[in-house]
C-alpha cells in the first residue's frame, strides 16, 4: 500500500485533483471565461482589472503576468483552461510544451518526432 | 431492436481542426494521419449508420469546475460547437437523437450508473473533430447522442468502470425499440502529456499493445489504475478510457476494419481503430 501522499509521484507530473481544483478555482474560472471573445478583449484591455474581477491571489496574478505555465500550474491552473489563456497570445500546446521543458519549440518538436522512432 | 454496427476510436487533437480548415491533409506532416481515414470512411459509408453515440471528454467548454459530472449524457435536440478560445473553426450543428438519449438515460440509471443529463450542451473539438474526420463534408448523415466522461478533474472514473459503462451503453442500444443502426465513436488519446516538466511524454510500446488488445483482449487495459495509466500514457493519455467505453459497447467478438498509428500529431501519438461488431 502507498504510505504517503507523495509515495507514488510521477516525475514532472502534477495531477489536477481536489487540492489543486480548490487552489486554482479563481484562476481557472478566469481562464474559462476566455471561451468568449469579448472576455479575451477585456483581459487584453486591462489585465490587472480583469484578474481583480475574478479574485486571483498574488501567486496567480504573478504567474499570469509572467505567462509562466509551470507557475500557473503550481498556482492551481488546469491545463485545459490555461490553454485558453495561452490562445490569447497565439501560443499552442507545443509552445507551452517547449516552455515547460526548457526547450526551444524546434527542440520540443524534434523530441516528439524521436518518440515515434 | 437497434443494432450496433461497430466502433471508430480516434484521437481528437485540436490541431486537426486547423489542418482541416487550411486544407493541409496532403502535407507531409499530416498525410500519415489523414491517410488512415479513407478505409474507415468506406466501411462507415457502406454500413450507413443512422445514429452515432459519441463518447468523448469535454475540455472546459460545456463544463467548468463549478459542476463536474463524472458521466454525462446529452438529451438535446441539437448540439452546437462554439468558440473554445484558441481559434479552431466551429462546425455545423448536430441533430440529437432524443429517443435514444432518453432510452440510454433510463437504461444506464437502471443499471446504477448515476449519470448527469444535459438538455443543453455545447460540444468541443473532442466531439466535432472525429465527426469531421468521418464525414469531411460536415453534412452529418447521422443523429447523435453525446456521452461525456470527466478527464479534467481527478479522481477520474477507473478504466474498468469506463469499460462497464460501455457494456451498459451496448445493452441499452441493443434494447432500443428502433430499427436504427448505431455507430459507437470513442475519442481521445493515445499517449500524450501537455502539462508539467514531463510534457511531450509518449509511450509507443504501450499504445501499440493497447491497440492490439482491443481486438481479442479488450479488458487488458482495465487492469491499470488511473494513476498507473497516467504514468504509462501521460496526463492526457488517460483519454484511452473513452476507447475502452466504446469497445465495451461492442460485445465479445469483433473484426478489425482498419487501424492507424502515427507519432506525432502536435504533442500526441495519434491512433485510429475501426472495429465491426459481430452480427
Amino acid at each position: 500500500m502507498a504510505t504517503g501522499p507523495h509515495s507514488d509521484e510521477i516525475p514532472g507530473t502534477q495531477l489536477f485533483d481536489g487540492r489543486m481544483a480548490r487552489k486554482g478555482y479563481a484562476l481557472n474560472k478566469m481562464c474559462y471565461s476566455f471561451n468568449d471573445a469579448a472576455n479575451r478583449e477585456a483581459f487584453k484591455r486591462d489585465e490587472d482589472a480583469y484578474c481583480t474581477r475574478f479574485g486571483l491571489n498574488d501567486e496567480q496574478r504573478a504567474a499570469i503576468k509572467a505567462r509562466n505555465v509551470l507557475a500557473l500550474l503550481a498556482a492551481g491552473g488546469n491545463v485545459y483552461y490555461l490553454a485558453k489563456f495561452a490562445g490569447i497570445f497565439g501560443l499552442d500546446v507545443q509552445d507551452i510544451g517547449a516552455q515547460q521543458t526548457g526547450m526551444t519549440k524546434d527542440q520540443f518538436k524534434a523530441k516528439l518526432v524521436a518518440a515515434g522512432g | 431492436m437497434a443494432k450496433i454496427i461497430g466502433s471508430v476510436t480516434t484521437s481528437h487533437v485540436p490541431a486537426i481542426g486547423g489542418a482541416i480548415a487550411k486544407n493541409r491533409q496532403s502535407d507531409a506532416y499530416w498525410k500519415p494521419f489523414f491517410d488512415g481515414f479513407p478505409p474507415v470512411r468506406r466501411w462507415v459509408d457502406e454500413a450507413r449508420p443512422d445514429v452515432a453515440v459519441v463518447i468523448y471528454n469535454d475540455h472546459g467548454l460545456n463544463f467548468f469546475l463549478d459542476k463536474m459530472p463524472t458521466f454525462a449524457v446529452g438529451a438535446a435536440a441539437e448540439y452546437r460547437s462554439t468558440d473554445e478560445g484558441w481559434g479552431i473553426p466551429t462546425m455545423p450543428p448536430f441533430a440529437g437523437e432524443l429517443d435514444l438519449s432518453w432510452h440510454l438515460i433510463e437504461s444506464l440509471v437502471g443499471e446504477e450508473f448515476d449519470i448527469t443529463t444535459c438538455q443543453e450542451m455545447v460540444v468541443d473539438h473532442a466531439f466535432t473533430l472525429p465527426m469531421a474526420l468521418l464525414w469531411p463534408d460536415q453534412r452529418w448523415p447521422v443523429k447523435v447522442v453525446p456521452v461525456c466522461i470527466n478527464t479534467v478533474q481527478f479522481p477520474l472514473p477507473s478504466a474498468a468502470r469506463c469499460f462497464r459503462l460501455g457494456e451498459a451503453i451496448g445493452r441499452a442500444v441493443r434494447s432500443w425499440d428502433s430499427d436504427g443502426k448505431v455507430l459507437i465513436v470513442g475519442t481521445g488519446g493515445l499517449s500524450h502529456q501537455l502539462d508539467g516538466q514531463r510534457a511531450g511524454f509518449i509511450n509507443k510500446d504501450f499504445d501499440l499493445q493497447f491497440i492490439e488488445s482491443l481486438i481479442a483482449d479488450p479488458k487488458w487495459a482495465t487492469r491499470y489504475s488511473i494513476h498507473e495509466l497516467v504514468r504509462l500514457t501521460g496526463t492526457q493519455g488517460v483519454e484511452l478510457v473513452m476507447w475502452l467505453a466504446a469497445r465495451g459497447a461492442l460485445g465479445e467478438a469483433v473484426r478489425k476494419v482498419h487501424a492507424n498509428y502515427h507519432i506525432p500529431i502536435s504533442n500526441t501519438a495519434a491512433g485510429l481503430v475501426a472495429l465491426e461488431a459481430a452480427a
